[in-house]
C-alpha cells in the first residue's frame, strides 16, 4: 500500500507542474486542414459502425468488404496521402452504442461514419452523432421514423420500409394475383415494420396473421395456421436465419403457395439452408442487381471470392460519398453540407439526399430464386 | 377455439413430434440432477453438438434427396452413430472438465452453475468460432464446408422427404412425423430399461436414492456420474438426430432455446424422475402447440412459462414427482 | 491466504481515523476515476466514462442480487425481467404514455419493480430451490416477451426520448490525458459537473456512483439488522429457522421484493441516460450475467459482488481487441474462477470459516475411507 503511494505523489506533482507550464490540450489535437480549400487532408479517417462480431455479425462484414473496397480504391489514387478505416463494432446492442458513438465522436480524425448498420443501435447512438455534428450514412437500417427526429446528420443510403413495404404488397396483388395473401413477422422492428406496412395495402385480402420470434427454429403451429388459413402466398417480414426453415417446414408440410420476403432473406444463406425449399421465393429489394454494376461486381468478387452480398453496394456507396468528401478538402464539421448537396451516381442507386437525409432516388426490384441463385425479375414499378 | 378443434390433429401430431426432442433432451438433465442435484446448464451445448454431428456426417457421405431406402438406412444409422459419440464425449468431456474439479474440493452448489454457464459459453462460441479455428490449423480450405459462415445457419440436405403416408382428418402424416415419435418413444424405453435392469443402472439409482449409503456398498461414485453423463449425452445425440430430420437446419446457438424448453419439461414433469421427463416434453409440446392456437404464436412461450408456474403451485414436486432413485425408473 | 485478504486484513487492522482518511480518498479517487483517464485501467475501444456507468449499473444490480441470492439464498436465473420493469417504468410514464420528470418517474419505477417482486414472489417462494430458479427464469423471458409483442409498450421498436435526470451546469472539469506518456491536463476535453446531456456520459457514472454508496449504506444497515440475521437463518436450514420461530416465507419475500427495488432502480438509471430502451436490452443472457457476478465475486459479500460485478462487465469492455474471442474467454475464465475460487473472489467471512471445518471434516472422512 506504501509503495503504491509512493508512485502516486511524483505522478501527481508532475501534472500539476506540466499544466502549471501551460501544457494544455496535448493528445487532441484539432481536426488539421480545416482552412485548406482544396487539398485532402492527411491522417483522416472514417468509421465503420455497426456488428462486426457476435451472432448478428454476418450483415455488418458485408457492409466493411463493401467500404474497404471503397476504401482501397481511394487510397491507390491517393498513395501518399491515405485514409485509415476505424471499426466501431456494436455487436449490434443498442447497449453498447453510445459508448462507441463517444468514442468516435472523441477522435478527430474521424470525419464521417458508415453506419449504424441497425436501426436500433442507429436509435441509441445516432443523438450523440447529431449534437457532435458527425455525420452518419446508414447503408442498412430500414426503420422509417429514424428520419422523423430532426438529426442533421443523419443519411440513408438506400429505401426505407416504407417504400419497400407499397412495392412488395404491389407485387403480391398485381404480378402475383393473390387472392388469399397471409403475412407473418419475426416481431423484429425491422420485420414487423415492414409486415404491417404490407398488412395495411393488402388490407382486407389478408386471410391470416402471425407473428415468430427471432432464433425460432420450430415453427409447425405457424405451418398449421398458413395451410388451415388455405392462403396461396405467404409474405414473411424478417431475416434468413428464420426463413430458411419456416419455408422448408411449410414445404415440408405440402404448403405450394408462393412465398415472399423482402431484403433482410436476400441473403446466399437462405439458400444455402432451405435448399430446394428455396426454389421460387421471391425477394424485394431497394437495392440494384449486381448486374447494374458490372465493374463493383467484378471488383468484389477479386477480393472477397464471392458476389456482392446484402448492402455490400450500399456499404461502398456510403464510404465513397465520404472518401469524395475527403478529397474535396472537408473536415467534419463541412462535410454535413457536402454529403447534403452530394449527387452522383453511385453503384446502387443515383446518390442524393432529400431534406430528412432520405435517399432521394429510390427504386425497389424484385428478385427470384431459381436454380439456387438469385436473379432479377425486374424493377416494382 | 374453432380454429383449435379444426386443427386439433394437425397441432397434436406436430406437438407430439416436438414434444419427443424435449423430452429425450430433458432427459440428460434429469439423469445428471438425479445423482448429482445440480441443473447441468450447458447440456444445451451437448445437444448443438450433436446437431453439428449428424450434419456433418451426412455431408462426408454425399447424403442427398431421392436416395434408395438402402442408402437412407445407412446415413440415418451414421447419423445416430456420430451424433450419440459426438454428444456423449463431449458429456463426458463437460463432467471431466467443468464439475469434477468442483466435486473434489467441495464448492458450493452455485459455483457448478457457474461453471456450467462457463461451459457452455466455451462449447457454443468453439462452434461459432470454428472457421477462425480452422484458419489458425491450417485446414480451412480443406474444412471450407463445414467451417465456412460458422455464424450462420448450417443447412443438412433432406436425405428423407416427408411424404405423407396416411391422412387423418385433413392432416397428413408423414413419414418423418412417424419415424421421430416412434425412434423417440423407442430410445426411451431402451434407457428406461436401462436404468431399471442393468448394473449400471442400479448404480445410478442407488447414487440418487443415497450417495453415501451407495459408497458404503462399494458403488464408484465417480464412474457412476461418468456413465450418468454419458447416457444424457447419448440421449441428447438422438434428439439431435432427430432435430435434424425434422427441422433440418442448426447453429452455434441452437442448444440455448431447445436447452431451456428441455430443462422446463424436465421440472414439469418432476426433476430426476425420467418418466416424468418423458411426460413434461410431450406435455409441453403439445401446451405449446394449442397454447399458440388459442391465443396467438407470439405467446408460444409465455403460456409454455405459465403452465409450469401453475403446475409447480398445486404439485410442487412436478407432475410425477422426484424420483429417479425411489421408483423403479 | 491471498493477497486481497491480506491487505484487506492489514486494512482492518488500521487506526480509525486514518480507515477514514483512506476511505474518503477511496471515493474521490471512485469519482475522479474517469476524468484521471489511467492507462491499463481506461478502456481503448470504448469510452471510458460509458464503460464505468455500465460497470456501475452492474454493480448495483449485483448488490440488489446479492440479497435475494447472496442473503437469502434464493437463485434467481429472471432478474433482468426487475431490471426492465424499472427501466420500462421511466420510459412509458416520461415518454410512451405521459411526460413524467425522470426524477419522479424513479420511484414509481422502484415501486412497480416490488409490486412485480412480491407478485412473482407470492406464488413461487414456496416451491423449492431449484425449481424457483426455473419459475424466475421463465418469469424474465415472459416479461421480454411481453415488452416485445405489446405495441403499448413499444413492441420491438422500443420506447425513445426517454427524459434525463434534471441537472444544472456549474462548472467545468477538466480530464488528464495521458497520450504522451506523462499525465497533462487537458483542458480541451472537460466534463460539465452535474450536465446531463447526450453526449458526455461521465456525470451520469457519478450519479449511479452516489446511489451504489447510498445502496451500500442501505444494505450494511439491513444485513447487520434481525432481518439480516433471519435471512442467514433461513439460508442456512429453512426447516431450523422456522421451527425457531423465523416466518421464513416472509422473510424470503422481503429479500425477493427489496432485490427487486434495487434492480428496478437501476434500471431506471439505465433509461435515464440511454434515451432509449428497447427489448434487445433485456436479454435472457442478462440474468445469467447477473448471477454470474454474484457468484463470482462471492454471494453474500457485499464486496465481493461488487468485485464480482466489475470483473463480467469491464473486462469485455476492456478487451475489445479479443473481439470474436471475447465470449469464448469469458466462458473459460468463469470455468478457471469457479474451480480456483470457488466460495467466489472475495468469500463472505463465515464461508471462509465454513470452508475450514469442511475441510477438516474431509480429512477425518477421508482416513476412514480408506480403511
Amino acid at each position: 500500500m506504501r509503495s503504491t503511494m509512493k508512485i502516486a505523489v511524483p505522478v501527481l506533482t508532475a501534472a500539476f507542474a506540466l499544466s502549471a507550464c501551460g501544457t494544455t490540450g496535448g493528445g487532441t489535437t484539432a481536426a488539421p486542414a480545416a482552412s485548406g480549400g482544396g487539398s485532402a487532408a492527411c491522417d483522416l479517417k472514417i468509421g465503420m459502425f455497426g456488428a462486426l462480431t457476435g451472432p448478428n455479425a454476418n450483415l455488418g462484414i458485408y457492409i466493411q468488404n463493401g467500404v474497404n473496397l471503397a476504401l482501397d480504391d481511394y487510397n491507390a489514387k491517393h498513395p501518399t496521402c491515405k485514409v485509415g478505416l476505424e471499426n466501431y463494432d456494436s455487436q449490434g446492442d443498442p447497449t453498447q452504442a453510445p459508448g462507441l458513438a463517444k468514442k468516435a465522436i472523441d477522435d478527430k480524425k474521424v470525419v464521417g461514419i458508415v453506419g449504424p448498420a441497425f436501426s436500433g443501435e442507429s436509435k441509441a447512438a445516432d443523438p450523440l452523432f447529431n449534437e457532435a455534428g458527425l455525420v452518419t450514412i446508414t447503408p442498412s437500417a430500414t426503420n422509417p421514423a429514424l428520419a422523423d427526429n430532426g438529426w442533421k446528420t443523419f443519411f440513408r443510403v438506400l429505401g426505407n420500409d416504407a417504400t419497400q413495404g407499397p412495392a412488395a404488397a404491389k407485387y403480391i396483388k398485381d404480378t402475383l394475383k393473390s387472392t388469399k395473401p397471409f403475412v407473418m413477422d419475426d416481431a423484429s422492428e425491422y420485420g414487423k415494420g415492414l409486415a404491417d406496412i404490407v398488412r395495411k395495402d393488402l388490407g382486407s385480402a389478408v386471410v391470416g396473421n402471425d407473428t415468430i420470434q427471432q432464433k425460432q427454429t420450430d415453427f409447425s403451429a405457424s405451418v398449421t395456421k398458413v395451410k388451415a388459413s388455405g392462403a396461396d402466398t405467404l409474405f414473411f417480414g424478417g431475416y434468413s436465419p428464420e426463413a430458411a426453415p419456416l419455408i422448408k417446414q411449410l414445404r415440408d408440410a405440402g404448403w405450394k403457395g408462393t412465398f415472399v420476403v423482402a431484403d433482410g432473406v436476400k441473403d446466399q444463406s437462405y439458400i444455402d439452408n432451405a435448399k430446394a425449399a428455396a426454389e421460387g421465393t421471391i425477394i424485394t429489394c431497394p437495392c440494384v442487381p449486381a448486374d447494374v454494376a458490372p465493374d463493383f461486381q467484378k471488383a468484389y468478387k477479386a477480393k472477397y471470392n464471392s458476389d456482392p452480398n446484402t448492402y455490400s453496394g450500399e456499404g461502398y456507396d456510403a464510404a465513397t460519398i465520404l472518401l469524395d468528401g475527403i478529397a474535396a478538402g472537408k473536415d467534419r464539421a463541412t462535410m454535413v453540407d457536402f454529403v447534403k448537396s452530394y449527387d452522383k451516381k453511385g453503384v446502387t442507386k443515383q446518390l442524393k439526399f432529400d431534406a430528412k437525409g432520405e435517399s432521394a432516388d429510390i427504386k425497389v426490384y424484385a428478385y427470384k430464386v431459381e436454380g439456387g441463385n438469385i436473379v432479377s425479375v425486374g424493377e416494382i414499378k | 377455439m374453432q380454429y383449435l378443434i379444426d386443427n386439433f390433429f394437425a397441432l397434436t401430431i406436430t406437438g407430439v413430434t416436438l414434444g419427443a426432442v424435449y423430452a429425450l433432451v430433458a432427459l440428460g438433465y434429469t439423469l445428471v440432477y438425479g445423482v448429482l442435484r445440480l441443473i447441468n446448464f450447458a447440456h444445451s451445448e451437448v445437444f448443438m453438438f450433436g446437431t453439428f454431428a449428424a450434419l456433418w456426417v451426412v455431408m462426408l457421405l454425399g447424403g442427398k434427396g431421392g436416395a434408395s431406402v438402402g442408402q437412407v438406412v445407412f446415413w440415418v444409422a451414421m447419423m445416430f452413430l456420430a451424433a450419440m459419440a459426438m454428444s456423449g464425449l463431449i458429456a463426458i468431456l463437460l463432467e471431466r472438465v467443468a464439475y469434477r474439479p468442483l466435486r473434489k474440493r467441495h464448492a458450493p452448489p452455485l459455483i457448478a452453475l457457474i461453471s456450467a454457464i462457463g461451459a457452455s459459453f466455451v462449447l457454443s462460441e468453439t462452434m461459432g468460432l470454428r472457421g477462425k479455428i480452422a484458419v489458425w490449423v491450417g485446414l480451412d480450405t480443406t474444412l471450407a464446408p463445414y467451417v465456412g459462415n460458422a455464424r450462420n445457419n448450417a443447412g443438412m440436405p433432406e436425405i428423407i422427404t416427408p411424404q405423407p403416408v396416411f391422412t387423418i382428418r385433413d392432416y397428413a402424416v408423414t413419414n418423418v412425423d412417424i419415424f421421430v415419435i416412434i425412434g423417440a418413444v423407442a430410445i426411451m424405453v431402451l434407457l428406461d430399461q436401462f436404468v431399471k435392469r442393468s448394473r449400471l443402472g442400479r448404480g445410478i439409482r442407488a447414487v440418487a436414492q443415497d450417495p453415501e449409503s451407495a459408497a458404503l456398498m462399494g458403488v464408484n461414485r465417480d464412474r457412476v456420474i461418468q456413465v450418468t453423463f454419458l447416457v444424457g449425452g447419448v440421449m441428447a445425440g438422438a434428439a439431435a438426430v432427430f432435430y435434424m430430420l425434422k427441422i433440418g437446419i442448426t447453429r452455434y446457438d441452437a442448444g440455448f432455446i431447445l436447452g431451456v424448453k428441455a430443462f422446463t419439461a424436465a421440472v414439469l414433469g418432476g426433476i430426476g424422475n425420467l418418466r416424468g421427463a418423458l411426460l413434461g416434453g410431450f406435455v409441453l409440446g403439445l401446451a405449446e402447440n394449442y397454447g399458440s392456437a388459442l391465443v396467438g404464436t407470439q405467446w408460444k412461450d409465455v403460456v409454455a412459462f405459465l403452465l409450469l408456474v401453475v403446475i409447480l403451485l398445486f404439485r410442487p414436486t412436478g407432475l410425477l414427482g422426484e424420483s429417479l432413485g425411489k421408483a423403479r425408473a | 491466504m491471498s493477497p486481497a485478504t491480506a491487505l484487506l486484513d492489514r486494512a482492518r487492522a488500521m487506526p480509525k481515523p486514518a480507515k477514514i482518511v483512506l476511505w474518503a480518498l477511496f471515493g474521490v479517487f471512485l469519482f475522479a476515476l474517469p476524468l484521471l483517464n489511467l492507462p491499463l485501467i481506461s478502456t481503448p475501444g470504448a469510452d471510458f466514462g460509458g464503460v464505468l456507468f455500465t460497470v456501475a449499473t452492474y454493480v448495483l444490480v449485483a448488490l440488489g442480487l446479492n440479497i435475494v441470492v447472496g442473503y437469502a439464498g434464493l437463485l434467481d436465473l429472471g432478474y433482468v425481467g426487475f431490471y426492465a420493469v424499472g427501466a420500462y417504468t421511466v420510459g412509458v410514464l416520461g415518454s410512451q404514455h405521459g411526460s413524467v420528470p425522470w426524477l419522479w418517474a424513479v420511484p414509481v419505477a422502484v415501486v412497480a419493480a416490488l409490486v412485480s417482486g412480491v407478485l412473482l414472489g407470492a406464488p413461487t417462494l414456496r416451491v423449492r430451490g431449484d425449481y424457483l430458479a426455473i419459475v424466475t427464469l421463465g418469469f424474465g423471458e415472459i416479461v421480454r416477451l411481453t415488452l416485445v409483442n405489446s405495441q403499448w409498450l413499444g413492441g420491438a421498436q422500443g420506447i425513445s426520448n426517454i427524459p434525463r435526470p434534471p441537472g444544472a451546469e456549474l462548472f467545468d472539469v477538466p480530464s488528464i490525458d495521458w497520450s504522451t506518456g506523462a499525465p497533462i491536463i487537458d483542458l480541451g476535453n472537460t466534463t460539465t459537473f452535474l450536465k446531463f446531456g447526450i453526449t458526455d456520459q461521465i456525470p451520469y457514472y457519478w450519479l449511479a456512483l452516489a446511489v451504489i454508496l447510498l445502496v451500500i449504506l442501505f444494505d450494511h444497515l439491513v444485513k447487520s439488522s434481525r432481518v439480516g440475521r433471519a435471512w442467514e437463518a433461513t439460508r442456512e436450514d429453512e426447516d431450523a429457522a422456522e421451527l425457531m420461530g423465523v416466518p421464513t416465507f416472509r422473510f424470503k419475500l422481503l429479500a425477493f421484493a427489496l432485490g427487486a427495488c434495487i434492480g428496478g432502480l437501476s434500471g431506471a438509471l439505465f433509461a435515464g441516460k440511454a434515451g432509449f430502451i428497447s427489448p434487445d436490452s433485456f436479454q435472457l443472457l442478462l440474468s445469467i450475467l447477473f448471477v454470474a457476478a454474484v457468484v463470482v465475486g462471492g454471494q453474500g459479500n457485499r464486496w465481493g459482488v461488487i468485485l464480482g460485478a466489475i470483473v463480467v462487465s469491464y473486462f469485455p469492455e476492456r478487451f475489445r481487441e479479443f473481439a470474436d474471442f471475447r465470449v469464448l474467454v469469458f466462458g473459460l475464465a468463469l470455468m478457471v474462477l469457479a474451480v480456483f475460487r470457488p466460495q467466489g473472489l472475495i468469500p463472505p467471512r463465515r464461508a471462509v470459516r465454513a470452508k475450514k471445518v469442511d475441510e477438516r471434516l474431509d480429512a477425518l472422512e477421508e482416513g476412514e475411507a480408506r480403511v
